[in-house]
């Protein structure tokens, strides 16, 4: 298991969901990604595209205005 | 044992595409949904900016409609291979700027590219005969399907019996008879088979699916091409014609004032990359200038943005105004005054 991190600082939804998907594609299952984000809008949209690809979020916090997600990559 | 049929389905976020999902769904396929990011979507980030929008659910309606048919969902970036159906439409535009024709035929081929790279069957569209002026007629459907190189893998599951068979129909995959028949504009076959599948919530269909169909966004973005002299723009160009008034005095520059703190907000990421300015004596909305202002520029700029702050009724505000080169020059204006300001200015 790997732990990689993602900036997705100044994009707007769904460029964040769009580049999320596309490093999990190039992640194993079982490795952990942490993306950060500046728009609100993935606290719905990146666990809603987590649901329907069968990945796990295991956190979703905001800190000084940025949100941090991560997320434990499932079987693809 | 049959091998599992696969189809890759065109996923708006619209009631007519989670429908014709349904509708293959029920006849045991396996279905993933494509969803194609232009740019001009209305997704996403008008909600994020605008804050009159933040009592209604921010969801994006494409991934809502996949969890809520139990499907995959693919996000695809075509930013950059979009401009080129924009800016270049062989069948020309719509009512706007919207090139529904040749939008379509792109990205029916880019379906059967996904198709084709992850061993799918075919296609599935949620387009009706007659719905849709453009690109929705009984001529139109067989120039999608020819064009985008799809032909007979494109299944349009809601108006499946008004056209000739499909491979997927012959092949027995997909029984005709449970197919659909709708036609013409009127809502009303949707409303019902949303209701025979319990299908109770969905985002309002009317209009199109994209900025691209706002006459007040085309008319900005003709005002960009016909400024710069040239049809091109980049995601940051297309991304601030959502946001704040643009007015345009003269064709040097053009003032993009926000309407209210979630555009200001937006707009402050771009102050780096803008000469920007805003009220100091008063409160006031922050403002980009596109363009190359002369000094004169300015002291109009200035007086604008004065118009739409706090002191809009006083005799002189002070402004401050950061040029790109990091310089600050602050001036003392007359807020305009709304008689004073043409029309022709509003783009
Ligand atoms: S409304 Fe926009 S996204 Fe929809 S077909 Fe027309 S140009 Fe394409």
């Amino acid at each position: 298991m790997t732990t990689h991190s993602l900036n997705a600082r100044r994009l707007l939804c769904p460029l964040p969901v769009i580049r999320t998907q596309d490093k999990v594609k190039q992640l194993q299952t079982g490795d952990e990604l942490e993306v950060i984000c500046t728009d609100p809008g993935v606290m719905q949209d990146i666990p809603a595209w987590c649901r329907i690809n069968g990945h796990k979020i295991l956190s979703a916090t905001q800190v000084e205005g940025e949100y941090v997600i991560v997320l434990r990559v499932g079987s693809q | 044992m049959n091998k599992q049929i696969k189809a890759v389905s065109l996923i708006s976020g619209g009631l007519d595409s989670m429908l014709a999902t349904k509708a293959v769904l029920e006849q045991g396929i396996h279905v993933e949904g494509i969803n194609f990011f232009t740019g001009f979507c209305v997704e996403g980030h008008t909600h994020a900016i605008r804050k009159r929008d933040s009592d209604k659910p921010k969801r994006n309606n494409s991934l809502w409609v996949a969890e809520q048919l139990g499907i995959k969902l693919h996000i695809i970036d075509v930013i950059e291979e979009y401009k080129n159906v924009l800016i270049n439409p062989k069948h020309g535009y719509g009512a706007n700027l919207n090139p529904c024709l040749d939008c379509k035929v792109f990205m029916v081929r880019k379906a059967k590219q996904w198709m084709e790279e992850n061993g799918f069957d075919f296609i599935i569209t949620g387009e009706v005969i007659g719905q849709r002026p453009m690109s929705q007629r009984k001529a139109t459907m067989p120039i999608i399907a020819a064009q985008s190189g799809a032909d007979d893998r494109l299944v349009r599951p809601l108006c499946a019996q008004n056209l000739p068979e499909t491979l997927p129909e012959r092949e027995g995959w997909l029984d005709r008879e449970k197919l659909f028949n709708f036609s013409g504009r009127s809502r009303k076959p949707q409303m019902a088979l949303a209701k025979h599948f319990e299908i109770a919530d969905y985002a309002q269909p009317a209009g199109g699916c994209c900025f691209l169909t706002d006459e007040s966004y085309s008319k900005k973005l003709v005002d960009l091409w016909q400024t710069r002299g040239h049809k091109d723009y980049e995601l940051d160009d297309i991304m601030l014609l959502k946001v704040g008034r643009h007015l345009r005095p003269n064709p040097r520059f053009k003032v993009i004032i926000a309407r209210e703190d979630g555009e200001g907000r937006f707009l402050e990421g771009y102050k780096k990359v803008f000469t920007h300015l805003y009220c100091v004596s008063h409160q006031g909305p922050l403002a980009l200038i596109d363009g190359s202002p002369t000094d004169e520029d300015l002291q109009l700029a200035a007086r604008l943005v004065a118009r739409y702050g706090q002191g809009r009724a006083a005799e002189t505000v002070e402004v401050e105004i950061k040029l790109l080169n990091g310089a600050v020059k602050k001036m003392l204006v007359a807020p305009f005054l709304e008689t004073e300001m043409p029309q022709d200015w509003f783009i």
